[in-house]
């Protein structure tokens, strides 16, 4: 069974980089994609994220829950933005190209389908580099990058932690579910949707309590061996940067950096076609 | 090393959780010398791991309590040092090594410690390796804990508290999740590692003949928070404390004892294979002649007919191949085999949990293919290892009628049913008590319950008794049992434990790389030598004893004795 979201070893040259380098590269994509509008470094982004997504070896069945749940979410994000700003697009653009009168007050024009066409597209380069992220990063390597730039180890280290479990809770939820589907409790497609949602929290309770128990046991485990008394620890799994490391921070700098000079240009931050 | 003076010495040590009105242990007065193995053993609640968590310094800085009278640690006194400062000295391996297992790969939870420490990149590599090295976990050092296996997890808990140079090992019932082939060679391997470094090793664990395997220096038997037993393993088994307290005696022991002989502690009982059987021999074999039960086969309906099952996550690899058998109406069947054999899986494949890629399941004559899993589960029901697993209410009539409730019974009806099963499982006094305030096994009830109270025809029980010492076993098994002879539902049970599968099932099903070996009585698959080598079942040593007897018919001999103690265990309770 593929786990989702997960990471996995591989060796590709986005895999060989550093956590540290991936965090950076993470973080400045992000902002980037938040803060621009223009269409063209869209694209160019968009472009970009498919072709490091190639690279980095990351299977479809990895991402695909997730990758069905965030387009779930985005249709109705874009739906909701029509109807409570029809006319956003018209606004920004200062333009108004009418296409078709639906009903009301609402009219389709082309500026809204434009400005649509922008935020879905926005989905689109952030989501691989977050897939790419979470399924690349070692999670103690990142841990060791994170202890690096200064995150206190302890805060560092509960987050590997829950990467660390994160497959072995799904395994556990998968297999309470499956119990409690044998008594009788309806998780199928076949319920009705408000009966699943409250089924769904009878699965909770157990898995809750059986997490519980787990977090027991590790922290005393950690504890037998020495874990949180020194003020400084040393990391197993540290990858020093390396010259493909330098190069992939410098690269996400200079890339920031030129979609901002692009895209503010002409003062702000939408690329205008209609002018 | 100096071995006359005491590594670990208590001296009139009580300890009273903070919960508790009465103290959990009581005047211990104990020492262990450098270079000593020692195994404690004892019931739950008989204050055995308490003592382990004073040593280690988790009581009384990780539980709280009141502790009075001394103990020193290699020189030192634990509560002064804390859990962290302990560490140094005493090295701690979990009963679960799951849970003990915290870092994402091998090298790294070997290293845990170090990092801890503040060891340089550059030294902690050198170190890891010598390590792996010792523990042969060499090919794994990059592995991720759920690629191994439960033995390779043990050695990676041992390698993690070993880089820290420790003096004293403590192991916490080493056996409690592991198949019997793997225990033993961890044993072996405990054993291997005491002789090559300065160590001083301490067994918490109640599995005395598995321990066994292997010399121990001395057992520490206790009970109610005393110590009623310091003795040499060889004077402890010709004595009968062991099972006047609640512990399982070796089984070979147990014959012996069942002729009448008496055990003389100057013949070695302490192994089977090295014992001189001289004095005993006869009176055994007269005791077989006058003990042979033939059993006869009780034919029955067949109840759910496997045939041809297949399975495989992907198409390269298959997990069930090509299973056949049958369980009859009535029957309680155990499934054996080694971690990761398949077990789990033919479970789900038969609650439908899985679809299985080829093969047909019947159930009293009818393909039950395809139905859902909601329309098996009235007739087969799956109980999981652990009750927290399964349970979602606060309350037990709520818990156990969730079943009936989901599938629209009225309720005056639900209340009948629940209270009838209730009766059966013996909680009909809790009715109205929140889960929380029952014990471990009265949880495991409810969570049976719930299941029985859908009136399967099957229930598959994932390890009853895992984890659970004699007494609390014995009380488990009975109450299965009792729910067969009544209900006379079938029941199959996936499990570790040999004795449970020799003393409460009519039928072994042996499963390894997916295949089924073996399907035949207990009895005979564990005087199978080949067989329990392939499967990594542990051969039982009534076996080796009949053997050592001249007695041909080892598997005869095993169901004699077995039947022969169940008798005698019954009419101790009327």
């Amino acid at each position: 069974m593929s786990r989702m979201i997960s990471y996995e070893k591989k060796d590709t040259v986005i895999h060989r980089l550093s956590g540290f380098t991936k965090l950076v590269f993470f973080i400045l994509w992000c902002m980037t994609s938040a803060l621009t509008f223009d269409t063209r470094m869209l694209i160019v982004m968009i472009v970009l994220g498919g072709i490091i997504y190639m690279v980095s070896g990351t299977r479809w069945e990895q991402v695909s829950g997730v990758f069905l749940a965030i387009m779930f979410f985005m249709v109705i994000n874009l739906v909701c933005i029509f109807f409570f700003a029809p006319y956003q697009g018209c606004q920004i653009y200062n333009s108004r190209t009418d296409i078709l009168h639906l009903f009301g007050n609402y009219t389709l024009t082309l500026e809204q389908l434009f400005y649509e066409f922008n935020v879905f597209i926005k989905y689109f380069t952030v989501i691989p580099s977050v897939f790419i992220f979470l399924v690349t990063t070692d999670p103690s390597e990142l841990a060791a990058s994170l202890n690096g730039i200064g995150v206190p180890y302890t805060i560092s280290y509960s987050l590997e932690i829950a990467l660390r479990y994160i497959p072995d809770i799904q395994d556990e939820f998968h297999k309470i579910k499956n119990a409690q589907e044998a008594r009788g409790i309806e998780m199928s497609s076949k319920g009705r949707l408000t009966d699943r949602i409250k089924n769904t929290a009878i699965i909770i309770f157990p898995l809750l309590f059986s997490t519980m128990e787990r977090i027991d046991v590790v922290s005393n485990a950690m504890e037998l061996r020495g874990f949180g008394k020194k003020k400084q620890r040393t990391w197993y799994s540290r990858k020093p940067l390396r010259a493909a490391d330098h190069l992939t921070i410098a690269f996400s700098i200079l890339f920031f950096v030129v979609t901002m000079i692009i895209t503010f240009y002409d003062g702000n931050r939408f690329y205008n076609p209609f002018i | 090393m100096d071995r006359t003076k005491p590594i670990i010495e208590f001296s009139e040590v009580s300890f009273k959780y903070r919960a508790q009105s009465e103290p959990t242990l009581k005047d211990i007065d104990l020492k262990i010398y450098p270079g000593e193995k020692i195994l404690i053993s004892g019931q739950s609640g008989s204050g055995k791991s308490t003592l382990a968590h004073c040593l280690n310094a988790l009581i009384p800085c990780s539980y709280a309590g009141d502790m009075s009278g001394e103990l020193r640690v290699g020189g030192q006194t634990p509560s002064e040092l804390g859990v962290f400062g302990m560490s140094k000295t005493v090295g701690t391996v979990l009963q679960d090594t799951d849970g003990q297992f915290i870092a994402l790969t091998v090298a790294e939870d070997i290293a845990f410690a170090l990092e801890n420490e503040g060891m340089p990149q550059a030294q902690m590599f050198q170190k890891v390796e010598a390590i792996a090295d010792k523990l042969d976990l060499k090919d794994f050092i990059g592995s991720a804990p759920g690629e191994l296996s439960g033995g390779q997890k043990q050695r990676v808990s041992l390698g993690g508290v070993m880089a820290c140079d420790v003096k004293i090992l403590l192991f916490d019932e080493p056996l409690a999740n592991l198949d019997p082939a793997t225990g033993k060679r961890t044993i072996a391997l405990i054993d291997d590692i005491l002789k090559d470094e300065e160590l001083t090793v301490v067994i918490i664990e109640h599995r005395i003949e598995d321990v066994l395997y292997r010399d121990v220096d001395r057992i520490i038997l206790m009970d109610q928070g005393r110590i009623i037993a310091d003795m040499h393993p060889d004077e402890l088994l010709s004595t009968d404390i062991l099972s006047e307290h609640g512990i399982r005696e070796p089984l070979y022991i147990s014959a012996i004892k069942a002729s009448g002989a008496k055990i003389d502690p100057a013949d070695h009982p302490r192994h089977i294979e090295n014992m001189n059987i001289d004095p005993y021999k006869n009176r055994i074999k007269q005791w077989f002649k006058s003990n042979t039960e033939h059993k006869n086969e009780e034919s029955s309906d067949t109840l759910l007919e496997i045939s041809h099952l297949r399975f495989g996550y992907d198409r390269s690899r298959t997990i069930v191949n090509d299973v056949s058998f049958d369980i009859k109406k009535g029957e309680m069947i155990s499934l054996v085999g080694k971690n990761g054999a398949g077990k789990s899986t033919l479970a789900s494949l038969i609650c439908g949990f899985y679809k299985p890629d080829e093969g047909t399941i019947r159930f009293d004559g009818q393909d039950i293919g395809g139905l859902s899993i909601k329309e098996r589960g009235e007739k087969i029901g799956f109980c999981m290892q652990s009750p927290n697993q399964m349970i979602s209410k606060p309350m037990i009539y709520d818990e156990v009628s969730l079943g009936l409730v989901s599938r629209g019974v009225p309720e005056d009806e639900i209340k009948k049913k629940v209270y009838e099963t209730l009766k059966i499982c013996g909680l009909y006094q809790f009715r109205n008590w929140p889960v929380s305030a029952l014990s471990f096994g009265q949880k495991k009830r409810v969570s049976i319950a719930s299941i029985l109270v859908l009136n399967p025809g099957l229930i598959i029980l994932d390890e009853p008794t895992a984890g659970q010492d004699y007494h609390h076993y014995t009380e488990m098994m009975e109450f299965i049992r009792k729910l067969r002879d009544e209900l006379h539902v079938s029941i199959m049970m996936i499990t570790h434990d040999m004795h449970l599968m020799l003393e409460y099932t009519d039928r072994t099903l042996v499963l390894t790389d997916g295949k089924l070996l073996m399907n035949a009585r207990p009895e005979e698959v564990l005087t199978n030598e080949e067989i329990c080598d392939r499967a990594y079942l542990k051969r039982t040593s009534l076996y080796d004893l009949a053997k050592r007897c001249d007695i041909d018919e080892a598997d005869e001999f095993a169901a004699s004795f077995i039947n022969w103690e169940r008798r005698k265990r019954q009419e101790s309770v009327v």
